[in-house]
């Protein structure tokens, strides 16, 4: 099995009108810098594509070694409307976990 | 949050040290479901669980002198306390007094400012008028703390903004100004935090092998010590289930967040992106560097609306072709609604198992043993909506073949939400004391 998010951070999903927000959390310091480098807002749209055209805006948190998404147009139309079985979206965190990563040593 | 589990808040208050306890309650649209609530009953209005909830909670804080703050109020804030105060008595605490806070209901405001544009795109509010159904501004704690300074025990809200239910006790308890940026800092990422209750502590979190959380099932909930000079650390019910670690802090921090530079309170404009998490000891966490520049002269204030119907149902295959099966069926319920002139703005057909949570994204799947069929339809029509689980369940007898589980889930009245900005002039928060009859 190849490099995935999931082998480096875990995730969190939140939901404001048609926008969801996943935040990925660095489980260590090597994977942060894999996650900084390669995890970029254009990898993201592309793992979102099916859902939303965006846009993606990503802000990173070094602090907490953690990045997050803010991704347009995810839900359906909004929390309140969507006919999604998963209105808010929180089960998109796992979908964030499976973008798969090139491998190769970091710097 | 409005589906929070009562025991661990009661373990909370017998075992937690506590001052206040603070119990948000309202999701973005629930406001609007209890505005008609109240239209049809002037009694009604308040959040159906209030009384469930406070006679499992005032019981135990009275004992303990712990003050309770709840938005619980919801669309009638005034009522809920009647409620309450009729029923304390029955629970053992016939002295409980509650302060209400009102004015955050603006309908009326707002119905003569069709000029404002919708947060989300831009449009006129006008184009929801004629729909709305309740609109509500997010207050903010400066009412949170006048209404404690009343002394009451209790004290129940309509729309607050959720970290200001935790930022009101602080407010009163300590005298902060609205200058004192670091505190007001603090104190509203302490909300943030809090606010979710269990969804910092290990809640929303195991993911078994990989991320475990020990005796989930007990998970305890939060709580903050706060210093008078806004330091801040979290912990939670001690022998409680659950976790609380930087991991948790991370992603509770950011749930909800957008840009982390500028999170948009009634209270100030918080930026997190100099917050670091210090483990103390097990379970206590320490949260560092919050900043915070001066609130907006706007209150944000959601708007919610009618808009139409959604009708559903679910039927189940499995086995060997389960999938094709599936598929076929959705294809005989499109065409029958068809046939019998239904229309829909938008209709979606998911395979739980296969398509419905992540779409067709995550990667080639394997075909699972077993599929449910899920339809769901949008329209202006409650008959329209009222068709689309009713042929579902018609599919046991007349669809695909070996179809099993059928449900007709019905349909419901959306109530839809979209905010708008109101300048803070226009917003006359007030307090009234309601005390025992």
């Amino acid at each position: 099995m190849s490099l995935r998010v999931y082998d480096l951070g875990h995730a969190r999903a939140g939901d404001k009108g048609n926008t969801s927000n996943i935040s990925v959390t660095a489980y260590d310091q090597a994977g942060w810098e894999v996650l900084r480098r390669e995890l970029t807002a254009a990898r993201v749209a592309a793992a979102f594509a099916h859902l939303t055209a965006g846009p993606v805006r990503r802000y990173e948190l070094p602090g907490l070694r953690a990045l997050n998404f803010v991704i347009e147009g995810a839900l359906g139309g909004g929390v309140t409307r969507s006919l999604a079985i998963d209105p808010h979206g929180k089960a998109l965190s796992a979908l964030m976990l499976t973008i798969p990563l090139p491998e190769g040593t970091p710097g | 949050m409005s589906d929070d589990r009562i025991p661990p808040a009661v373990e909370l208050i017998e075992r937690g040290e506590l001052d206040y306890i603070c119990c948000e309650c309202l999701a973005e649209r629930t406001i609007a479901r209890e505005s008609l609530d109240r239209a049809r009953d002037p009694a009604k209005g308040f959040t159906p669980t209030l009384l469930e909830r406070m006679r499992a909670i005032l019981p135990p804080a009275t004992a303990r002198g712990v003050r309770i703050v709840s938005n619980m109020g919801a669309a009638n804030p005034r009522g809920a306390a009647r409620a309450v105060l009729d029923a304390a008595p029955g629970w053992g605490c016939p002295e409980t007094s509650c302060a209400v806070v009102l004015g955050d209901d603006v309908a009326e405001t707002i119905r003569r400012m069709p000029e404002l544009r919708l947060m989300e795109d831009g449009a006129p509010l006008e184009s929801l008028l004629g729909r709305m159904a309740a609109a509500n501004a997010y207050l903010g704690a400066d009412v949170i703390a006048a209404a404690l300074d009343t002394g009451a025990p209790v004290v129940l809200t309509g729309r607050v903004a959720d970290p200001a239910l935790f930022l009101g006790p602080m407010l009163h308890a300590f005298g902060w100004a609205y200058d004192a940026w670091d505190k007001l800092a603090a104190g509203t990422l302490a909300g943030h935090m809090l606010e979710c209750t269990g969804q910092l502590t290990g809640g929303c979190f195991a993911d078994p092998g990989k991320k475990d959380v020990a005796d989930l099932a007990g998970l305890g909930y939060p709580f903050v010590d706060v210093t008078p000079d806004g330091a801040i650390t979290l912990g939670k019910t001690p022998g409680s289930g659950g976790r609380l670690d930087a991991a948790t802090c991370t992603e509770q921090i950011l749930y909800e967040m957008h840009d982390p530079t500028a999170y948009i309170t009634p209270d100030c404009v918080l930026d997190i992106t100099g917050v670091t998490f210090r483990q103390e000891a097990a379970d206590r966490v320490a949260v560092l560097g919050a900043r915070a520049r001066p609130r907006t002269d706007t209150y944000k204030v959601v708007v919610g609306y009618f808009d139409g119907y959604i009708g559903s149902g679910e039927m189940g295959y499995a086995g060997p072709n389960a999938v094709a099966r599936a598929e076929l069926a959705a294809e005989v319920v499109r065409e029958r609604l068809r046939r019998q002139g239904f229309t829909y703005s938008e209709m979606r057909c998911d395979l739980i198992g296969l398509t419905s949570l992540h779409g067709s994204g995550g990667g080639a799947k394997p075909e699972p043993y077993e599929v449910r069929l899920r339809i769901a339809a949008r329209t202006d029509s409650k008959r329209a909506a009222e068709a689309v689980g009713a042929e579902i369940r018609a599919l046991h007898m007349q669809g695909p073949g070996m179809a099993g589980g059928g449900i007709n889930l019905g349909a419901r009245e959306v109530l839809a939400v979209k905010s708008v900005l109101l300048p803070r002039h226009l917003v006359h928060p007030e307090i009234l004391l309601e005390t025992p009859r």
